[in-house]
């Protein structure tokens, strides 16, 4: 994929080591963000210079703490580190060492230097380490361990000079071999190099270790590790705590010689300070509530303000295109699909901007691992993760930004199952839908005692689709069967102040990701849906003018009449008006008719064109206010009964059929990004409409 | 070399959930294998102190320190390692 002559470079080392601070740091902007091939583990690289004439590409892999995988992010640095053959294995390697938590590094460190790549130590956080008092003889430590070792502040930035100084020179094989293979297991790995011809020892005996988690392997060659393995009775997981307990004494004799002075500890008094206020029985959860709801209401709230300056701009650059250029189809197909199309991709970035802004300035702090410290009980219940309660309040206002959110959820049945039921959260999109037909079928003076029904109407909503996504993703935990056994064993980190150039680069490259990845989608949808609703079979749509004067020639209309009338006509006669009738057979037993059918189709552009369409339909023009719409709504007489077509139970019905169903082709593309394919949007799609349709079934028939 | 089938030896033994805030205690063994490699590698060492700070506010998970940071794990998992007392 890249320059094979560039030096690759990749940073390696625990979560919260620093080891993003630092990429930032080596590539500023000149960042790319996609996918490890066939995985939805996030692929970090960048192109630093380390001077003026030499570069590298850098990769940031994912922090774990060993080089047996847990997860599937542990597994990915695993395979890239073993994969010696491969074009994509680094030259070099830097490993970022928490050195407030150096014995715990270090036992990541000796594993690395034992697989033997170049390896560079960056020891991280010296001047946290200073200030409690402890100094380690870096020298001494380089020695030790036979490798570079370069002491940085990664929020700083102090010793990268020094660091890409180290880089840029000629670097060799580690010469320590910390870790030696067990005498019984020596057979095995004798056997398996010389038929693989591997570079040592303990990159055979890992191979051994993880025959079956190696995507790298051929079929033949995981055959021959079983031969291998079979013959010399070696199975995985043989030797592996005792191989832990084997570096620890290595790393405790070495920390006992290099390091200079104890220290008392008194610096991290006041981070569990902090903890007794943050994770408190109530004020903890206050807190928690406290800072989602002010999330929430800042994409519900604040975002509005972009977002309405975004639809001003996109209307009037449609209409001055569609007035400058000649009439003609390329011009309708670009003023009327292109462009509309596009601004419904750049209208979601305030969203997703501030959602981001929120989540990275949480993890930067630490908070976030509190957040799952304080719900893991009850969402492990529902086979979520505490990290999911940040996704699924944010799909309260907006699923797309919320569903990009589950990307801090590790584990992948967990994070799955929170992007497959955060769509059934209410979205802001529903809003206008439900607030006009809740107008149109609750009265608006009946209460119950205290509270006004219309408003109960409405929280009943919310709740149901809550209830949905809940009831969901307790059902898939069970549907889904994983190998993968959950964990939590999560560090606490220490609370720290961000670091606002983290937070900005997190902003832009979350959005960037976005509008050029799911944006791609989402405007060749809406181009589909654009020719859909605006062409049709025949002439009809061409000659509408005419086809509407023969019609309604006894009808005294004023020009504003005679131009709803024609828009109706051709909406009713395009592409989407067929499909809108032809379903009518199939959601009549929901109460619905073909003009409602069109307004499901049309919705599936973005949920609140439901009203738009409902005006265009009832030929009343594409007026935005709601009480002309509701009115007209009321008038609508139902042919079979003779009775208005909203009654109650159709009204509910809409209502229940809107709260489940998957009308937003916005979400499935970025559900699609984020599983990498294009198997759970579909899932989705089927479930929701499935779930939708048979509610909205239930309900019609329970109420007429 | 440390052996692990310490499972008998550990039964009767107090393990790290039913600890009290602010109890100190030593790490003895691990009663559940496939847990101890893991565990292991986030330096829970037999032999090493592990201080309990508290629980989460409904009971669970955990929060412990060992090896001079603090490390979340759920009650469940913090059954599976022996403590000395």
């Amino acid at each position: 994929m890249s320059d094979p002559a560039r030096l690759k470079i990749a940073f390696v080392g625990n979560p919260n080591s620093g080891k993003s601070s630092l990429f930032n740091h080596f590539t500023g902007l000149n960042q790319k963000i996609g996918n490890f091939p066939g995985v939805t583990v996030e692929k970090r690289i960048g192109f630093a210079s380390l001077n003026e004439s030499a570069g590298a590409e850098i990769m940031d892999l994912p922090g774990i703490y060993s080089l047996y995988p847990r997860s599937l992010d542990e597994r990915i640095v695993t395979e890239i580190l073993l994969n010696h053959k491969s074009a994509s294995c680094p030259d070099k390697i830097v490993v970022v060492a928490d050195a407030t938590n150096l014995k715990r590094s270090l036992l990541l460190l000796t594993q690395v230097i034992d697989i033997g790549l170049p390896t560079v130590l960056a020891l991280n956080m010296m001047d946290l380490v200073a200030k409690a008092g402890i100094s380690y003889d870096i020298n001494k430590l380089s020695q030790q361990l036979g490798i570079p070792v370069i002491p940085i502040n990664a929020r700083k930035g102090t010793g990268l000079d020094e660091l890409k100084r180290v880089l840029r020179e000629p670097l060799g094989i580690p010469t320590k071999n910390i870790f030696s293979v067990y005498e019984e297991a020596k057979g095995a790995v004798k056997a398996l190099r010389d038929q693989l011809h591997l570079d040592n020892d303990y990159e055979a005996y890992q191979i051994l270790q993880q025959p079956t988690s190696l995507s790298f392997l051929s079929k033949a060659e995981q055959l021959l590790i079983q031969q291998i393995s079979a013959q010399y009775d070696f199975f995985p997981g043989k030797f592996q705590g005792a191989e832990t307990i084997h570096r620890y004494t290595f790393i405790q004799n070495l920390l006992d010689e290099v390091t200079l002075k104890v220290s008392d500890e008194s610096w991290k008094r006041y981070n569990s300070k902090l903890d007794k206020i943050l994770v408190h029985k109530v004020f903890g959860y206050v807190i928690f509530f406290g800072i989602l709801f002010l999330i929430f209401q800042s994409i519900f709230a604040w975002a509005s303000v972009p977002m309405d300056w975004i639809d001003g701009l996109f209307a009037a650059f449609s209409n001055f295109v569609g007035t400058a250029l000649p009439d003609g189809p390329l011009t309708r197909l670009l003023a009327e699909g292109v462009i509309p199309g596009i601004g419904g991709i750049v209208i979601f970035v305030p969203q997703i901007a501030i959602l981001f802004a929120f989540i990275a300035i949480l993890e930067e702090t630490g908070y976030m691992a509190r957040v799952v410290f304080l719900m893991d009980k009850i969402m492990r219940k529902f086979g979520l993760n505490g990290k999911s309660v940040v996704p699924l309040m944010s799909g309260v206002a907006c699923a797309i930004p919320a569903i990009m959110a589950t990307r801090t959820i590790d584990n992948w049945k967990e994070r799955t199952i929170t992007i497959f039921v955060t769509p059934l959260m209410s979205c802001s999109a529903r809003l206008p839908v439900f607030t006009i037909l809740i107008a149109l079928i609750v009265p608006e003076d009946a209460s119950l005692g205290f509270f006004n029904l219309q408003g109960l109407t409405l929280m009943g909503l919310y709740l149901l689709g809550f209830a949905a996504a809940m009831l969901s993703a307790l059902v898939m935990k069970y549907i889904i069967k994983v190998k993968e056994r959950s964990y939590l064993l999560m560090e606490l980190p220490a609370y720290r102040w961000p670091k606002w150039t983290n937070v900005g680069l997190t902003i832009v490259e979350k959005t960037k990701s976005f509008v050029l990845e799911a944006g791609k989608v989402i405007i060749a949808i809406s181009v589909v849906l654009w020719v859909l609703a605006s062409y049709g079979p025949g002439d009809k749509l061409e000659n509408a003018k005419q086809y509407v004067l023969e019609e309604s020639a006894n009808l005294r209309l004023t020009e504003q009449g005679l131009e709803n009338r024609v828009a109706a006509y051709k909406l009713e006669n395009s592409y989407a008006g067929i499909v809108g009738k032809a379903i009518e057979p199939v959601i009549r037993p929901l109460g619905f008719d073909w003009k409602i059918g069109i307004a499901l189709i049309t919705s599936f552009a973005a949920r609140e064109v439901f009203v738009g369409t409902m005006a265009t339909i009832y030929s009343i023009g594409s007026t935005e206010d709601q009480t002309t719409i509701k009115m007209r709504m009321q008038e609508e007489i139902n042919p079979e009964t003779g009775g208005p077509r909203f009654t109650p139970a159709v009204g509910f019905s809409l209502l229940v059929f809107y709260t489940f169903a998957m009308q937003c082709m916005s979400t499935l593309a970025v559900v699609y990004r984020e599983t990498n394919g294009w198997k759970w949007p579909m899932l989705q799609l089927a479930y929701m409409s499935v779930l939708a349709y048979v509610s909205s079934f239930v309900v019609f028939q329970l109420l007429s | 070399m440390f052996k692990f089938n310490l499972n008998k030896v550990l039964k009767g033994n107090k393990n790290v959930s039913q600890m009290k805030p602010g109890e100190v205690g030593i790490i003895a063994g691990f009663t559940d294998e496939e847990l101890s490699v893991k565990l292991l590698e986030m330096g829970c060492l037999p032999g090493a102190a592990i201080r309990f700070n508290f629980s989460a506010p409904l009971g669970d998970p955990v929060c412990i320190s060992v090896l001079d940071y603090e490390l979340s794990l759920r009650v469940e998992e913090a059954a599976t390692i022996s403590i000395l007392n």
